[in-house]
């Protein structure tokens, strides 16, 4: 039970991919204009990611170690591609929406690296579990980080909400000043500056959180640096 | 790792021959049998989906064309399919689809697309043109402009595209038919001009287009 709430809590805080371990940086900075999207392209990369650790740990028997890197580039394109087929066939309003998106999935690198340092060391079900929780952190970055630069530079928050999740999310958009706010937040400037705001935050969070504890055990402070990849 | 223990008895070293087949059966061909394999399997299911996926997905293009030909041409201007009714034309060289509407068998307008490069990649204009040259409707079929900032050229997220239903080539003047930061009397966006200079410069020749060649796109040479 434990080690669930350990998988779940550090793809969600502790090692989320965009503020820790600063991967997928690119698509983070790129679809990120306003919180609709981030929190689009977030859903649909934790999609990819669980299938894509599912499978690839369901494969590691038959993957040797070798050639494991282009076997798994070729279990995440297969599977981006059917989901984009899929989508465009049968959810075909919702494929509108995020079809910009999905092809940015394959190039994702935080869907390779789940791959390689978890699912392909780990059981089927523990590694859709890291999906799930990687998945969500990475959603819940992109979301906020959309959800401050479209505050700043459109006033508004969650716009276009209604097109993605159906017309009952429309509540959710809302506008908090008339009128444009600072060009600069929706530029891919504004992405940076916003970006090393909240890893700046979230890294004092973490200090004050393990700042007490510091004083019983030094040794625990390892812990709290971003796992490097 | 006790000093008592008996040395290991020497291993015979292979010989060449041998350590070739070792690295060719056991490590080349194996890694290669994998990767083969996992190729074979994923673009067989890439096959199969696509082959799944392909009625539907014309399917709902066809449902797109009809949703977005009845945006740029109002229903009461024809009495035909404008989707099943299309006709090509050759025009200066290069290969034009265009849906003509019909009432009562008269032609009363065209819709047409135009291809542009935009900010990222091509986009794809459908204009509605009716027997005068007045622009009846313009949407934007497919774009792969920045999200957030050139989207604002689709219909759902801004109402800038309906604003050129009613407008011609004299209307307004010629050199007027531009971007406000290139003289003219459109609005670009904020953050983004590439993209709506790029609509309107395609508007713009478009109705060129139709006006050099306005009897090919109303004529019927089929009746």
């Amino acid at each position: 039970m434990s080690q669930i709430k350990h998988i779940l809590t550090d793809g969600l805080w502790r090692n989320n991919v965009v503020f820790s371990q600063m991967l997928s940086l690119c698509p983070a900075l790129a679809v990120t204009s306003a919180a609709t999207q981030g929190l689009g392209m977030g859903v649909a990369t934790m999609a990819v990611l669980i299938a894509s650790n599912a499978l690839v740990a369901l494969l590691r028997g038959l993957i040797t170690e070798e050639v494991r890197i282009p076997a798994f580039v070729l279990i995440i394109a297969t599977l981006v591609t059917i989901v984009d087929l899929a989508m465009n066939a049968w959810l075909h309003e919702l494929h509108k929406v995020l079809g910009l998106f999905i092809p940015l999935i394959v190039v994702n690198c935080l869907i390779l690296g789940r791959a390689e340092s978890f699912a392909s060391k780990n059981s089927v079900v523990l590694s859709a579990l890291d999906g799930v929780g990687m998945g969500a952190g990475f959603t819940l970055a992109l979301t906020l980080l959309g959800a401050l630069r479209e505050i700043g530079g459109s006033g508004t928050v969650f716009a276009g909400a209604s097109t993605l999740l159906g017309p009952a999310m429309g509540v959710l958009e809302i506008r908090l000043y008339p009128g444009d706010g600072a060009l600069v937040m929706i530029l891919p400037a504004g992405g940076f500056i916003v970006l090393g705001l909240m890893i700046a935050a979230k890294r004092t969070l973490d200090n004050r959180k393990a700042a007490p504890r510091r004083q019983a055990t030094s040794v625990d402070d390892a812990a709290s640096l971003p796992a490097a990849s | 790792m006790s000093a008592t223990q008996p040395p290991l008895a020497p291993l015979p070293a292979p010989s060449r021959w041998a350590r070739l087949k070792v690295l060719l059966e056991l490590g080349g061909a194996k890694h290669a049998l994998v990767l083969g394999g996992f190729s074979l399997v994923t673009t067989l299911l890439l096959a199969l989906a696509y082959g799944v996926t392909k009625a539907p997905i014309a399917q709902s293009a066809l449902e797109d064309l009809n949703r977005s030909l009845g945006q740029v041409i109002p229903a009461d201007l024809h009495d035909n399919q404008l989707a099943a009714d299309p006709a090509s034309l050759q025009l200066d060289g290069s290969k034009l689809r265009v849906y003509r509407a019909r009432k009562a068998g008269h032609v009363t307008g065209v819709a047409f697309e135009i291809a542009r490069k935009g900010y990222s990649g091509d986009m794809q204009l459908l204009l509605g043109v009716d027997e005068s040259g007045k622009l009846l409707g313009v949407r934007v079929l497919h774009h792969t402009e920045t999200p957030g900032l050139g989207d604002k050229i689709e219909a759902t997220r801004a109402d800038w595209i309906t604003r050129f239903a009613g407008l011609s080539l004299g209307n307004p003047p010629d050199a007027q038919w531009a971007i406000k930061k290139d003289g003219g009397r459109f609005d670009q966006f904020a953050g983004a001009t590439i993209t709506p200079r790029a609509v309107v410069n395609g508007v713009r020749d478009g109705l060129r287009l139709f006006a050099a060649h306005r009897q090919a796109f109303l004529e019927d040479a089929s009746k």
